[in-house]
């Protein structure tokens, strides 16, 4: 039998935690689980299909190609990808918002016990995934034939792209009814994804205001990092939803994780900690992130940040 | 219409948990436990929808040992009617969560089920998807905002999504789950906290919903993650940038 990965995409591209995704897909694969088939599922996608045959590791891309799947809306993407499973043994994707929202309702309709955000492939039936914000990993064995599963995608290599797999289209199931997309407001930048970025520079509450947190832009300019915030900046509204990084919001593990004027609460730490470096600049001395931080620099985030974006001139 | 909130007992998300020598699971002996963040967050919801006239009576259920009660008083301390105890010695998975609630769901028949995106335990972030997959209902995951219209026949959810945000419409019944910035859950007053004691809590157990409960998922060990230890301080600007570039090898 097979794997079948779910990418995802915007109808015309596909997102990078595919290729995260991709590479565990193939890690489990290499347990004897066989080849790896890529569902792309949306509306004029085609151009996500042709990028996807360049993944490596993937033979076939199923292209279910209609107008209800165009926002990847849950009740019409569970259907489809319950059809297909009869021929697959594993069911995988992104631990991502869409992958989170859409792999449980698979599960559920294949009456299985999702793993979620596994971490680690260790054979064809048992996984490490971590617990408790990421402060204990849980080794877990499946029980069920099927496996499904949901990747963390900063415990993977993004997959290369010399892969030639060939395209198929595949019959489309119905549009259910049950939800409709209304509208998005999606936060536009020019700076790398939070979830891909190399360097991440993210402020919390000691940034003050939605004002002040934009102090943060000048180094993320000069660093052509992604801007990043602690749940506490977020609900100040300081930031947007998306910059949140921490248990439940964003996982990353960029080269260089700069945090400033954020503490370091138990859940902001779970997203970042495997951030390669991390530097902390925060006033208080005693703050829980300088106990994670490789650079730490006690003082003012209002005189650090203007002379940090001078220096990186 | 009656609202159906589905809460966990877990350890506070305040504790600094600890894992057990054995690496059979972590700690909870003498430890705080409190209702999941997000459930709180959900049974808040149901009470604004309550307060706003949307929903007339709320059933707050929960699936543990007796001691889950506890987190039952809290929601029917904040507002909610009533409770449900489905009680459990064991660690029930997501899935058969989800089947023990669309069994006490046939019972109830709500027009809306919430509960939290996820527990703070096991970060699963399953049972709402799922519930909402076996009864076949539209599901309105990671909500930041949620609008009852067309009469009570639509639900408009706005979700926060990893660009930003989304928002769809869903055909009622439906199940939602909770993401942080939907509200900011109340705290009970102390003559809530007594009222809520002598508000019903029917007790049943896992059997009378006619679930299989056994696990799919065996746990082969839970062990403590790789520590990360403190650097060193910087005391400059020009310091940091330098070992950045020549130390780290990062910029």
């Amino acid at each position: 039998m097979a794997i079948l990965l779910i990418a995802e995409h915007d109808n015309k591209i596909l997102k990078p935690a595919t290729l995260n995704a991709a590479t565990a897909a193939s890690e489990l694969g290499a347990c004897g689980m066989g080849d790896v088939c890529v569902l792309v599922a949306g509306h004029d996608c085609a151009s996500v299909a042709d990028e996807a045959t360049k993944i490596n590791g993937i033979t076939k891309i199923l292209l279910a190609d209609s107008a209800q799947y165009q926002n990847a809306l849950a009740e019409n993407m569970a259907p489809l990808i319950v059809e297909l499973a009869k021929d697959y043994d594993a069911i995988i994707a992104p631990a991502t918002t869409s992958g989170k929202n859409i792999l449980p309702r698979v599960a559920a309709l294949l009456d299985v016990q999702q793993i979620s955000e596994i971490t680690k492939i260790i054979s064809n039936d048992t996984f490490q995934r971590p617990i408790f914000a990421g402060n204990a990993i849980a080794t877990v064995k499946s029980l069920d034939g099927k496996k499904i599963i949901t990747v963390r995608t900063t415990a993977f290599a993004a997959a290369g792209s010399d892969g030639n797999g060939i395209v198929e289209e595949i019959s489309t199931g119905d549009d259910f009814g049950l939800s409709s997309f209304v509208r998005d407001e999606l936060t536009k930048s020019d700076r790398p994804e939070l979830t891909s970025a190399k360097i991440i520079i993210s402020g919390g509450r000691g940034m003050g205001s939605a004002e002040n947190f934009k102090l943060l832009d000048a180094v993320a300019d000069k660093l052509n990092a992604a801007i990043g915030a602690s749940r506490a900046a977020v609900d100040s509204g300081f930031a947007p939803n998306d910059y949140q990084v921490g248990q439940t919001g964003k996982v990353v593990a960029p080269e260089l994780y700069i945090a400033v004027g954020i503490s370091g609460a138990i859940q902001h730490m779970a997203g970042m900690k495997d951030s390669k470096v991390i530097v902390a600049i925060n006033k208080d001395s005693d703050a829980p992130i300088f106990q994670v931080a490789d650079y730490g620099m006690v003082a003012d985030l209002f005189d650090v940040l203007p002379e940090l974006a001078k220096a990186l001139e | 219409m009656k609202a159906l909130v589905a809460i966990k007992r877990v350890i506070d998300f305040n504790v600094k948990i600890r894992v057990k020598a054995d690496g059979s699971g972590v700690e909870t002996e003498n430890v705080k436990m409190s209702m999941n963040p997000f459930d709180e967050i959900a049974a808040e919801e149901a009470i604004r929808l309550k307060e706003a006239g949307v929903v007339d009576e709320i059933i707050a259920v929960s699936i543990g040992n007796a001691a889950a009660q506890d987190v039952i008083r809290t929601a029917l301390a904040m507002g909610a009617d009533r409770g449900i105890l489905v009680q459990s010695e064991n660690e029930v998975e997501p899935l058969a969560v989800a089947k023990i609630l669309k069994f006490v769901v046939g019972r109830e028949n709500p027009g809306i089920v919430i509960l939290g995106k996820q527990a703070i335990d096991d970060d699963a972030n399953q049972t709402g998807q799922m519930l909402s997959a076996l009864l076949g209902w539209a599901q309105g995951t990671f909500a930041s905002k949620v609008e009852i219209v067309d009469g009570g026949a639509r639900a408009q959810v706005t979700r926060e999504i990893d660009g930003g945000l989304e928002t769809i419409s869903l055909k009622m019944p439906a199940v939602i789950t909770t993401d942080l910035r939907l509200n900011e859950p109340r705290y009970a007053s102390l003559p809530n906290i007594m009222k809520a004691k002598k508000k019903p809590i029917d007790t049943i157990s896992v059997s009378d919903t006619g679930v299989d409960a056994s696990p799919r998922l065996e746990i082969i060990k839970v062990e403590e993650p790789p520590q990360r230890t403190a650097g060193i301080k910087v005391d400059s600007v020009a310091a940091l940038v330098e070992k950045l570039k020549n130390e780290a090898g990062v910029i």
